[in-house]
């Protein structure tokens, strides 16, 4: 696992700089988020110039405390966004709550998908359903329900998997539903952003230490900082123009 | 009534404890050292291994007790197995919440408030203890033991019908399974789902492991043995093997046919997928014409540490568990460095066979020297 991250290390430096102003500590993860299927609506919307996004999630798509919302990836999303893609007007909305499973957030994803009018759907889920032991079944319908109601509205979608803990490894029992994540998104030919295999790689590299006991939000910040850019360039990956030109519009 | 075979089968011991040891380092959350573990080469992983021939031990078992001493002396024995797993059970569960509550104690980072959600059942634990005694609320790793004892609870009248039409009870295992897919069946689990293990689809391999003990693996020898078979079973292995690959190579996915990734995925471990069947079915076939049952290896010094396991099977188990959360909260507290992954993975199973080589030890000076054909129910406590 190790060694194979240091080869994956070596060939993205020796691939040379992807972006100059992605932070060294982000960068070592970015081949992770290559090679995703394309996204469609979202390089239509890119193609006028805007880019609405709707981010849906539970507690890991929030940090606590005061300035937390500033430091979440979501925020870190919106503005890598804007960053990365000078002259597209992007906007973001966010339905992020603690604990809800992936059919709760699918209870509300109608009403958000009205609202908020997304051309990019960004859903965070499983980390709950693990730690409630939902049927896993009911789980997949879940996604399956999501992605057609976004879809439905015109959105395309990203799914997040759940984050790397170590500490609490050994008590949530992640893996079925991180599996399902993963072929549903492959079902559905969807982006998933594996933010497991993501921490994952960080924690291997000593890039942070996610064992430390503390309050203070500097690291954690730092995360959601990176998660954040490599959504944005998992995205401007996924919507770039085709060549030939000409990405199928809406 | 079907014969029982007189001298117990060492393959059966080997290979209960290499799925033994297998999941001892599955067991373990991001061990580098799993990769080595065949559930990342195909379908089917060490569980199948482990509940077949728990299958095929207690029909050898059981079933002789049975016929020497009747249906009642040998469902009382099958019971009391029962009881001895639910206390490894309930002792495991002691283990698991020691480390929760350490966990609880010694862990505060932003990133995680989510995550620590999980330790909330502590703030309710009249809850959380009564449905775990109730086999409802089963922590990570700890499913097998549950379906085990579901599994034995419900295997004196399945034995009494294997002795006497085994093909009947073969064919009622299988409309169970059968039905449980039609009808979804399973049981519920705290505080949410189902069990990870549906006894009802699991029960399938149980009863196919003490069909095979009871006669049926002669009668399939031929099969068992035919070029065709191997082939088929052979195939069936490599196409496993390319479908696997696809889950570490993305770039290998394009070439899985989209018609027949719809088809397989998910592959469902819960309810024991018949895909994950075949592949054990397959790599059975292999094993068995490979490994000859009077393979003078098997008597040797190499397969000693596996096959003493193997023997000790319930006991093994359990320690394997306990090592796997040790070993995690050593990744987790000491090192997480590859070398500290194979170290850890080394001594664990060092460990579990130390152990075993004792409680052989115990059995010997309990028992005073016997042969071991001679002894009654040889292996007895470990079906």
């Amino acid at each position: 696992m190790r060694r194979r991250a240091a080869v994956l290390l070596a060939l993205t430096v020796l691939a040379g700089p992807v972006r100059a102003d992605m932070p060294a500590e982000c960068r070592v993860a970015r081949h992770l988020v290559d090679d995703t299927p394309r996204l469609t609506g979202t390089a239509a919307a890119l193609a006028a110039k805007r880019l609405n996004v709707l981010v849906l999630g539970a507690g890991s798509s929030v940090l606590p405390g005061k300035g937390g919302e500033n430091l979440a990836y979501p925020e870190r999303l919106r503005v890598a966004l804007s960053e990365e893609m000078p002259g597209i007007k992007v906007t973001l909305a966010t339905d992020v709550t603690p604990h809800r499973t992936a059919t709760a957030m699918v209870e509300s994803l109608a009403t958000d998908l009205g609202k908020a009018k997304p051309d990019l759907l960004v859903w965070q889920t499983g980390t709950v359903d693990a730690m409630q032991g939902i049927d896993p079944d009911q789980f997949n319908q879940a996604l399956d329900k999501g992605i057609g109601i976004a879809k439905a509205a015109g959105a395309d979608v990203v799914l997040i998997n759940a984050q790397y803990s170590p500490r609490t490894e050994s008590i949530i029992a992640l893996g079925n539903y991180s599996e399902i994540m993963r072929w549903v998104a492959a079902q559905h030919e969807i982006p998933l952003f594996d933010r497991f295999a993501v921490m994952r790689l960080w924690a291997d590299l000593g890039t942070f230490d996610f064992f430390t006991v503390t309050k203070k939000l500097d690291t954690a910040g730092r995360v959601h900082d990176c998660i954040g850019r490599l959504l944005a360039a998992l995205v401007a990956e996924a919507a770039k123009p085709e060549v030939p030109p000409g990405p199928g519009g809406k | 009534m079907a014969p029982v075979t007189a001298e117990r089968d060492l393959r059966l011991d080997l290979f209960r404890g290499l799925a033994l040891w297998l999941i001892f380092l599955d067991h373990i959350p991001s061990n580098a050292v799993s990769w080595i573990t065949i559930r990342n080469y195909g379908f089917s992983d060490a569980t199948e291994i482990f509940v077949f021939i728990s299958g095929y031990t207690a029909a050898f078992v059981y079933g002789r007790a049975m016929r020497q001493n009747g249906f009642i002396v040998a469902s009382a024995r099958i019971l009391k197995r029962s009881w001895q797993i639910y206390v490894a059970h309930v002792f495991l569960f002691a283990i698991y919440l020691a480390e929760i509550a350490y966990v609880a104690h010694s862990f505060d980072n932003p990133l995680y408030t989510e995550e620590m959600g999980v330790l909330d059942f502590l703030r309710n634990p009249d809850v959380t203890i009564i449905q775990a005694l109730l086999l409802k609320f089963k922590p990570v790793n700890m499913d097998v033991l549950p379906l085990y004892i579901m599994l034995l609870v419900g295997f004196s009248p399945v034995l009494w019908l294997l002795l006497r039409s085994p093909s009947t009870a073969l064919i009622a295992s299988a409309a169970l399974y059968a039905l449980m897919y039609k009808f979804g069946w399973n049981i519920p689990a705290y505080p949410n789902g189902v069990w990870v293990f549906n006894p009802f689809a699991w029960q399938l391999l149980f009863v196919f492991g003490a069909w095979c003990a009871l006669g049926g693996a002669k009668r399939l020898a031929a099969v068992v043995s035919s070029r065709i078979t191997v082939a088929l079973a052979a195939a069936y292995l490599a196409f496993a093997f390319f479908v696997a690959m696809t889950w570490y190579f993305p770039r290998a996915a394009a070439l899985l046919p989209h018609i027949i990734a719809d088809n397989i995925y998910p592959i469902d471990k819960t309810n024991l997928d018949i895909l994950r069947i075949l592949h054990f079915l397959s790599l059975a076939v292999i094993v068995v014409n490979l490994v000859p049952r009077d393979w003078p290896v098997l008597r040797s010094i190499w397969c000693e540490p596996a096959i003493i396991c193997g023997q000790h099977s319930l006991a093994i188990f359990c320690l394997g568990v306990f090592l796997a959360f040790a070993g995690h909260f050593v990744f987790t507290e000491v090192s997480n460095r590859l070398l500290t992954h194979v170290i850890v993975s080394i001594a664990g199973i060092a460990i579990m066979v130390g152990a075993a080589a004792v409680l052989s030890w115990y059995k010997n000076i309990e028992r005073g020297p016997r042969p071991p054909a001679a002894r009654p129910g040889f292996a007895g406590g470990d079906a």
